[in-house]
């Protein structure tokens, strides 16, 4: 037992870096958990994916004016985001496209205008960095930034819980009733968009989607009802976030994609194993009920 | 508070699905809305619940709010793979009590729990909806129009892939709310259906062939019209330039 809890604790207690580590992957999972559980439930899970490039090349350009500042990049990156997810609604709404080809459409400009900006005024590390982050370099800024996002995310979605959920559930019904889902939808890409850009000193933009939709797909496969997903998702989250710094401590890996990568194992395991639509268990019978 | 439509227009890509169309529905009693397939039947709710809009003409829908309308389209698009129970679906009904944000509450869900009552499936209520049949689920979204307490009610071929039974039992839900002064207006393919529960209707083949008493408006002479005028469609078909006054 004691050896397990040297192991286990003795890294966080040790390390100053690693307890913030830790405190970003928790702030991470409360916020990025929800959301991505959305993005499924809504059939929205490459969105995640898209708004990740999509944020590049405002960070680019926060990266040109101020260089490797958080707050600059940060704001670059969300004001892109929300840029390109106002133009594919915008798109959905007043042409005959459909959201997804509007996002692949949109997300695919903003990132060759990203790399285009990144290849031409910086140098292959700083790109490096953008994609992939180091929750092991966080500092006392980009903690608040991740704590003040999570805080935020979580109050946001009580507000509009609702109406979102409703919406995703059934539409028709939402707009027979007179309510706008448009501006539910809108503001929900919002904080998406503003998630994504709080993973992205610590984990970066790419592997800031992995924490918000691994968890999330897993949890589906885990629970019958939407609050316990949410729990589930959250929970993982966390998980793989704790998980993966010890392996990264331990084993000297990176440590963004050791939590990623944990985070996938659990979905590999689950795609097995899971009561709700796991593989083994539909084949595992037992004998029928009289009615 | 009446239903009434006044030389409505509505068209796809130019093709109108309903056309020049007039009249009023009868306050407080049933009307069907039958006719040939392609008759804008379900375009003339759509455009009624300010889903499409029209391009000429227009909807009044006087004295009834938002809130005390229901509808129920041809294939809800509801997405059932989400995990939502009976109960909490038939909840979503008491969204003018409850607001999009405020609390449903043990009032609400005694209410929700009646609507089911009401429509025989008090022991689903607590099932996820994934594990209705389409029968069932029919009967929870009536349950839903129930929570609703809608004084007008739209109905899309309500009884598509809904066995004897179960149609039997919604068609006299529907004769009960005209018993209590709900109008209820259903686009239907069964003329003893309609000839039963329905005192009014409305024959729709793009404009109205007829529309008034039941016994007077199914008769054989006005079936073969709607037929005629649906199949009337043309690729080419000349710019409409009748007048768009109101009637």
């Amino acid at each position: 037992m004691w050896h397990a809890y040297e192991v286990l604790v003795s890294p966080f207690i040790e390390f100053a870096f690693m307890r913030r580590a830790l405190v970003g992957c928790l702030a991470l999972a409360l916020g990025s958990g929800p959301i991505g559980l959305f993005l499924v439930m809504r059939r929205m899970s490459l969105v995640g994916d898209a708004m990740s490039h999509a944020v590049l090349p405002g960070a680019a350009i926060g990266f040109m004016c101020a260089g490797l500042s958080l707050p600059a990049m940060s704001l670059g990156g969300f004001g892109a985001g929300v840029l390109v997810a106002l133009l594919a609604g915008l798109a959905t709404r007043f042409t005959s496209i459909k959201e997804d080809a509007s996002f692949a459409a949109f997300y695919l400009l903003s990132l060759a205008l990203g790399v285009l900006l990144v290849s031409t005024h910086g140098n292959n590390i700083d790109l490096m960095h953008i994609l992939f982050g180091s929750v092991l370099a966080v500092d006392d800024a980009s903690l608040y930034l991740v704590a003040g996002v999570a805080s935020f995310s979580l109050l946001a979605l009580a507000v509009i819980y609702r109406p979102l959920l409703l919406e995703s559930l059934d539409p028709v019904f939402l707009r027979a009733i007179g309510v706008r889902g448009g501006v539910w939808h809108m503001l929900f890409l919002v904080l998406v968009v503003l998630n994504l850009v709080a993973g992205f000193q610590s984990l970066g933009t790419l592997m800031a989607v992995g924490l918000m939709m691994l968890p999330a797909i897993t949890a589906r496969l885990w629970a019958a009802s939407v609050g316990v997903m949410l729990m589930v998702s959250v929970l993982l989250a966390f998980g793989a976030g704790l998980g993966g710094l010890l392996l990264s401590f331990y084993f000297e890996l990176p440590s963004g994609p050791s939590i990623i990568l944990l985070a996938g194992m659990a979905y590999l395991l689950s795609l097995l194993v899971a009561p709700q639509g796991g593989a083994l268990p539909r084949y595992i019978r037992a004998r029928h009920l009289e009615s | 508070m009446t239903v009434s439509v006044h030389n409505l227009t509505v068209s796809y890509q130019r093709h109108p699905a309903v056309h020049h169309v007039n009249g009023s529905f009868v306050t407080g009693a049933a009307t069907a809305i039958v006719g040939p397939n392609g008759a804008g039947k379900s375009t003339l709710l759509k455009t009624m619940i300010g889903m499409l809009s029209p391009d000429a003409g227009h909807v009044s829908l006087n004295g009834f709010t938002r809130g005390e309308i229901a509808y129920l389209p041809q294939q809800a698009e509801i997405d059932r793979s989400l995990p939502v129970s009976v109960l909490d679906l038939v909840a979503t009904g008491l969204w003018h009590q409850s607001g999009l944000f405020g609390k449903v509450g043990r009032d609400g869900f005694v209410q929700a729990a009646e609507a089911l009552e009401s429509v025989g499936l008090s022991d689903f209520a607590e099932r996820p909806i994934s594990a209705l049949s389409s029968g069932q689920f029919q009967r929870v979204l009536f349950a839903r129009i129930l929570a609703q307490n809608a004084q007008l009610i739209l109905l899309d071929e309500p009884f598509n892939a809904v066995d004897a039974r179960t149609t039997y039992d919604l068609l006299e839900l529907i004769r009960q709310w005209s018993e209590e002064g709900r109008t209820v207006i259903a686009v239907l393919h069964d003329y003893e259906q309609v000839r039963t529960y329905f005192p009014y209707t409305l024959l729709l083949a793009r404009e109205v062939v007829a529309w008034g008493g039941t016994a007077q408006v199914l008769v054989e002479a006005n079936l073969r019209r709607a037929v005629e005028v649906a199949q009337h469609w043309h690729e080419r078909a000349p710019v409409c330039h009748v007048n768009g006054e109101d009637a």
